[in-house]
């Protein structure tokens, strides 16, 4: 699960992470009330410049014109009605791009100097690594193929866990002056402590800046924690915006069902995911494009296979349906009656091709064919990608 | 012979009175596996289909000394569960359950290092996997059994119903199976693809090996490096994922292509370049081993030239 900057910058303040102070607004309105109520923006404490910011679940965002700096605030609703409501396309938003709903508000910094911070649970050494790197503000993976000396990888042991050699290591390397060490050696403890006791999979404060006042602040803050933990996470529900998700994949989650949309016209329906993932490698194989990777599970219950059929046919793309389905525990003559029934309740309208094997495969594929349904069978992965690439363009 | 286990291993399972241990553990039986009993915590003394129940590893220990515990314990308490049967020092644990935090199989897998480094090693396959089968031997875990044949070649992989598809294919066409092998979809595990490849190398019964692996990670990458220098065996790849987007998971929680780091495509070519021959059509898996083993060659003689 990905969280919005303001929501992370929410959970940092909370383990004593420095963050800037802000305020979430949802309409222009609002932005304009904020003016005269909060002291952000009164009295003689009040910050030279503010920074407007569209709230997505992307990065990218300040170069697709979702950040803007105000200088006066009576500057800052108009620059939230320049971005509410904007859909920004960025290098992570996919070429249809994000609809900004929320934009924080916060105080701007005089920045001295950008540097990156970052934790992950890194698959080689199978243990959180710290990253640290003296170019803040750009793209980790850029600096990584470009400038490898330029990042910092240390892999925390969970037996020997945080000690404070690790800020001062991780000072050092970026060439903090000794006098806001012990603040980095702090902010490195707090963003380990988060990380561990809400199960985040993925912090990165890109930049974390010192401040001409010689302070260190976490400007952006991007979060993406373990869907495995949320369960035992109840700090977290709430945080979830559903408004960042497909509408098809949510429906699916509340079935069980694992759905990724993606752009193509031929869905599929597979029992496990590593066998989902290679059904749509073998559609497009054969000329096809798949219109989504979907795991059924084990049971593909006739309950389980209607609900996934509705799911599909939910992508007004989606011009055939290829299923493939792997029998081992439960039997295809099995799966092949829920396929029938899910089939006639559903009403499908566009070709459908089933590929059944395993278990009484045979019997299986005899209750497909003779079931006076418009359903073509095939005995193996490929040849039922090809017919189904086969009906699909012919059905043009 | 085979790898890891055989007709004498004996197997307790850890959370047999569930739903999915209790099922498994009779369908396990019903092969050919000498389960000999079963954890429940609470439940000790008791009898579970058929099966002896007791309260902690330690007590099966005492009873059986198991050279196996099969672990269906739900996802929350599943880490707990395999420490516990570490701490047992049960020689080889297989984990079923999918969705454990990753977070508890780091720390699962620095007890792992730990004893490794100590020169006392517990082997763990999975979690997030179908188990092991030695044909005609011994099914731990929830793979349809009557699939596989006693065979020549050698399976491991990240997957389960894939691996079946592949399995499928080799009993077909009457090769058959030595040992298979679910390492399973978690991006932190036990047994890697290595440690697998680096068994069946010494079997003497494998002539083969299919590693199937999918988008994510590197470790496909790493043992194609193993084989490039440690095997004279063949090994056929495929990859699952080709067409996946990037930054989605697509089901596995290790099946995410992040960072640009991960694709199908790099490492296929990776495969390629150091002599796995790799299929880029997952219906002809087992007619490439056919062929590989037809022609007698050894691995370093499938390196492009």
């Amino acid at each position: 699960m990905n969280i919005h900057e303001y929501q992370a910058k929410e959970l940092f303040k909370e383990f004593g992470i420095p963050v800037p102070n802000g305020v979430l607004v949802e309409s222009v309105d609002e932005a304009r009330k904020i003016l005269s109520d909060s002291p952000l923006f009164q009295g003689d404490t009040k910050p030279a410049v503010w920074a407007v910011k569209a709230q997505i679940h992307a990065g990218g965002r300040g170069k697709a014109g979702g950040v803007k700096l105000a200088r006066k605030s009576e500057e800052i609703p108009d620059l939230v009605s320049q971005i509410l409501g904007k859909t920004l396309v960025t290098h992570q938003t996919g070429p249809e791009g994000k609809k900004v709903l929320k934009v924080w508000i916060e105080e701007g910094s005089n920045i001295a100097r950008e540097f990156y911070l970052g934790v992950v649970v890194d698959r080689t050494t199978r243990r959180m690594t710290l990253i640290a790197s003296t170019e803040g503000g750009m793209e980790i993976e850029e600096v990584a193929q470009n400038h490898p000396e330029k990042i910092f990888h240390l892999a925390l042991d969970p037996l020997e866990g945080y000690s404070p050699y690790i800020g001062r290591r991780i000072s050092q390397f970026l060439g903090l002056p000794f006098s806001v060490q012990s603040q980095m050696v702090n902010i490195v403890r707090d963003l380990l402590d988060f990380f561990q006791k809400r199960d985040a999979n993925m912090v990165e404060i890109n930049p974390l800046v010192l401040t001409k006042e010689d302070r260190l602040v976490a400007l952006d803050a991007k979060v993406g924690f373990d869907d495995n933990a949320i369960g035992r996470q109840p700090a977290l529900r709430g945080l979830r915006d559903l408004s960042e998700e497909n509408e098809l994949e949510i429906e699916a989650s509340k079935y069980n069902l694992n759905y990724v949309k993606l752009d193509g016209n031929i869905a599929c329906m597979v029992n496990g995911a590593g066998l989902a993932m290679a059904t749509m490698d073998v559609i497009a194989l054969a000329g096809g494009s798949p219109a989504n990777f979907l795991d059924v599970g084990g049971g593909a219950s006739k309950e389980t296979v209607e609900q996934a059929f509705r799911i599909i046919l939910g992508d007004p793309h989606v011009k055939g349906i290829f299923v493939n389905i792997f029998g081992g525990i439960v039997r295809c003559e099995r799966i092949a009656g829920g396929i029938i029934a899910a089939a006639q309740d559903v009403k499908i309208t566009i070709p459908l091709v089933v590929r059944l094997q395993g278990t009484n495969a045979k019997e299986g594929r005899e209750m497909l064919r003779s079931s006076g349904l418009a359903i073509q069978v095939a005995e193996e992965l490929y040849e039922g990608a090809e017919k189904i690439v086969l009906a699909v363009k012919g059905d043009k | 012979m085979s790898i890891l286990v055989d007709r004498s291993t004996r197997v307790i399972v850890q959370g047999i009175t569930g739903k999915e241990g209790s099922y498994h553990a009779t369908a396990c039986r019903e092969y050919g596996t000498k389960v000999v009993g079963g954890v429940t915590p609470g439940k000790g003394g008791t009898m579970h289909e058929g099966f002896p129940v007791w309260n902690s590893v330690f007590d099966a220990r005492e009873a059986e000394n198991p050279d196996v515990s099969l672990i269906f314990v739900p996802p929350a308490f599943a880490a707990d569960a395999i420490l516990e049967s570490i701490a047992a020092e049960i020689p080889l644990i297989v984990c079923i359950t999918e969705g454990i935090p990753v977070l508890d199989m780091v720390r699962v897998r620095r007890v792992l290092d730990s004893r490794n480094d100590q020169g006392k090693p517990i082997r763990l396959i999975g979690p997030n996997c179908p188990g092991i089968i030695t044909p005609d031997g011994a099914k731990i875990g929830i793979m349809p059994g009557y699939i596989h044949k006693r065979g020549r070649v050698g399976v491991v992989s990240r997957s389960g119903t894939l691996t079946y598809e592949a399995v499928w294919q080799l009993t077909q066409l009457g090769l058959g199976e030595s040992t298979c092998v679910g390492i399973g979809g978690d991006p932190v595990r036990g047994l890697n693809f290595i440690d697998v490849l680096e068994m069946f190398e010494s079997d003497p019964e494998t002539e083969a090996v299919v590693m199937i692996g999918e988008i994510g990670g590197e470790d496909e990458e790493r043992a194609a490096v193993f084989a490039d220098a440690k095997m004279t065996k063949p090994v056929v790849g495929f990859i699952a994922g080709l067409t996946a987007p990037p930054g989605r998971r697509m089901g596995h929680a290790g099946a995410i292509v992040s960072g640009g780091k991960g694709t199908a495509r790099d490492k296929m070519a990776f495969l390629e370049s150091h002599g796995v021959r790799v299929v880029d059509n997952p219906s002809l898996i087992g007619k490439t081993v056919a062929d590989v083993l037809a022609s007698g060659k050894s691995r370093k003689t499938l390196l492009p030239a």
